[in-house]
Parts: structure tokens; sequence; C-alpha cells
């Protein structure tokens, strides 16, 4: 086996990476592939917790950098899919314990053992930031359409070119249809225009992702929810699939239509 | 009635604001470049080019331009006169 490193990233906090990574990992874990995912963001710990595996930690990154333990006996072994493993982060406030080169040997390692590496990139554009770059074989860049979350996004592709990381792939995340029709939410074909990458996902706005977070549950175990489907999607493109976009329209005209009928 | 108008028509402009302000927000950023800074280097290079030839001041379009990832300098500088070299 030789896995790919895919890191997922957005320099702005808040965008929804976390969820992103959780449920990527779930989606493709999901289609037999052996997946493992890192939470890359030392002293904020948190993929633990959406993925629902927060009461299984013993071991965590830095123990594995530092040679308190096996790469093996951190990984938490999901329970629900057979193929699904999480490394979690340290609690530590010592950020600087771990360095791009320690996230290097440790996913070479790690690349023989599974089919997919996914990291949790931590918000800002330091050294969190350029630890979970180093290993990269693709980056995904997460931003919702909002005009702080845009501007820090360009900023993270100006970066990752510089890493010669990119080019980029963009996730817009929290798409509301409604808002995008009343004019008043940038669309994602604005998005993509502005930050002039490739887009590989369109998160529609669900209040499903809420309710499962909360169960620790990521959505896309639920193939009925919207952004459930757009989580699988994207998993299916990382692939190499060509999978249409959602048409988040169709699906609210359905919807309204149920509820006039009602 | 015309109050509804106003909202619509404000309500259609939130999207379309956000894009703007962005466009220019980006082209700053990767330029690493401030409106005053881009001020002062138009004001340079157009200070270069009327020692060598007169130019139409208030036809002159200086911008940046977004195309791709990569930003243009694209300088549209009318010549009033080919007058020669002031070599005296």
């Amino acid at each position: 086996m030789s896995a790919t490193v895919v890191t997922i990233t957005s320099g702005k906090g808040g965008v929804g990476k976390t969820t992103t990574t959780a449920n990527l990992a779930v989606a493709l874990a999901n289609t037999g592939q052996k997946v493992c995912c890192i939470d890359g963001d030392i002293g904020l710990r948190n993929l633990d917790v959406v993925l629902g595996l927060e009461n299984r930690i013993v071991y965590d990154l830095v123990d594995v950098i530092e040679g308190r333990c096996r790469l093996r006996q951190a990984m938490i072994k999901d329970k629900r899919l057979e193929e699904l493993y999480l490394i979690p982060a340290a609690q530590t406030r010592d950020k600087s314990a771990v360095s791009p080169s320690d996230m290097v040997k440790l996913c070479n390692e790690l690349k023989e053992e599974v089919d997919w590496i996914l990291i949790d990139s931590p918000a800002g554009i330091e050294r969190g930031f350029r630890n979970t770059i180093a290993p990269a074989d693709e980056v995904l860049v997460v931003t919702n359409p909002e005009v702080s979350a845009v501007r820090d996004a360009d900023r993270i592709i100006g970066l990752i070119e510089a890493e010669e990381k990119g080019p980029a792939k963009l996730i817009i995340n929290r798409v509301n249809q409604n808002l995008i029709k009343r004019g008043d939410m940038l669309s994602a074909d604005d998005v993509v225009e502005l930050l002039a990458i490739k887009l590989i996902g369109i998160i529609p706005d669900d209040d499903n992702v809420i309710i499962s977070t909360n169960r620790g549950q990521p959505v896309a175990f639920e193939p009925k929810s919207k952004a459930g489907i757009a989580f699988n999607n994207i998993a299916s493109r990382l692939k190499g699939n060509d999978v249409p976009f959602l048409d988040l329209d169709a699906k609210d005209d359905l919807f309204s239509r149920l509820f006039r009928a009602n | 009635m015309a109050d509804w108008m106003k909202q619509v028509t404000n309500k259609k402009q939130s999207a379309q604001d956000a894009k703007e302000r962005l466009k220019l927000v980006l082209i700053h950023d990767r330029t690493e470049l401030t409106p005053d800074e881009l001020e002062k280097m138009k004001n340079e290079l157009l200070e270069v080019i009327s020692r060598h030839v007169e130019i139409d001041e208030k036809a002159v379009r200086i911008t940046i331009n977004q195309d791709g990832r990569e930003q243009k300098l694209t300088a549209d500088i009318p010549i009033a006169s080919s007058r020669k070299r002031n070599i005296g």
C-alpha cells in the first residue's frame, strides 16, 4: 500500500475543516478504503469529538513523534467502520513539539499501512499549518461564501503554491441557496472566479451537520442528508471519479413544493 | 411600495458588494501593494515616461487585474505628441 496524503486546510478558523476531515474519512472508509486521519491541531484537539472517538484516546501524535509509543498504538480504530483510524492531536501547549520533517517521516511510515491519510490542519499560517502541508500529496482548501473566509482562503492558496504543494482544490462549505437566490450570498461560481482554483465540492448549509456532530456521528453516515451526499461526492471525486455537483436548486424546489402541499 | 422596491434592490446588492470588495482586497493582498503604494507607483511610472514622451495624463489608465491566479499590471498611456528627447 502507498497512501495518498490529503491535507484539509483553510486559513480562517471555524469554516469546517474538522467537519470536512471527519466526513471525508467516513465517506472513504465506507467504500472499503483504509483511512487514517490525523488531527494536526496540536493543543486544540477536536477531530476526536467530531468523530465520536474521544473516549478511546491513549496515545497521541506527539507520543508517536517523541517515541513514547509505536505508530500502531496511537491509531484509534473506529468501531463503526472496519477501515477507519484516528491519530489524535496532543493537548500539550508546546506547539514546537512537532516539525514539518517529523510529519513527513510519520506519514511515510503510515503510508504503508493505509490507502488514505487525511490531515486536519489548524487555523492560521504558522508552524502548525506548515507541519500539515509538508507531507501532503494533495491539499483541499475549505472556505465559506463570506468575505473573511474567502480572503483567508486566497492567502492560504498562495502559501500552498509557494510551498510547491499546489494547485490546491476548493471546498465551499455552508452554502445557503436561499440567500444566493436573494442575492445576499456569494455563489459557488463567484467564489471560484475570485480564488481561481479548481472546485472539488460544494456543501450545502444543513442542520444535520450540527445534529450529527452533537452525537459524534458524522453526517456522511446519513445518505439522505444533503450535506452527507455532498461529502460522499467529494470522497468519490478524490478517488478520481467524475461526479456532477449537486443541484441545490432542484432539491430546494422539491422541499418547498412539499411544504406547500401540506 | 417604494420601500419594498428599495429593500429588494438593496438585497440584490450585498453579494455583489462582497464580490467587488473582495476583488480589490485580493489584488492588494496578492501584490502586497496598498492603494497608496499603487498610486505612488503609477505616478513614478508616469514621471519616467513623461521624461521621454509627452503623455495625455487625463486619458491614462493603469490598473491591476486578476488573470487566473496571476496579477497583471495593465497600462494604457496615450502619447500626446511624438516629441524628440531633449538631450541638451
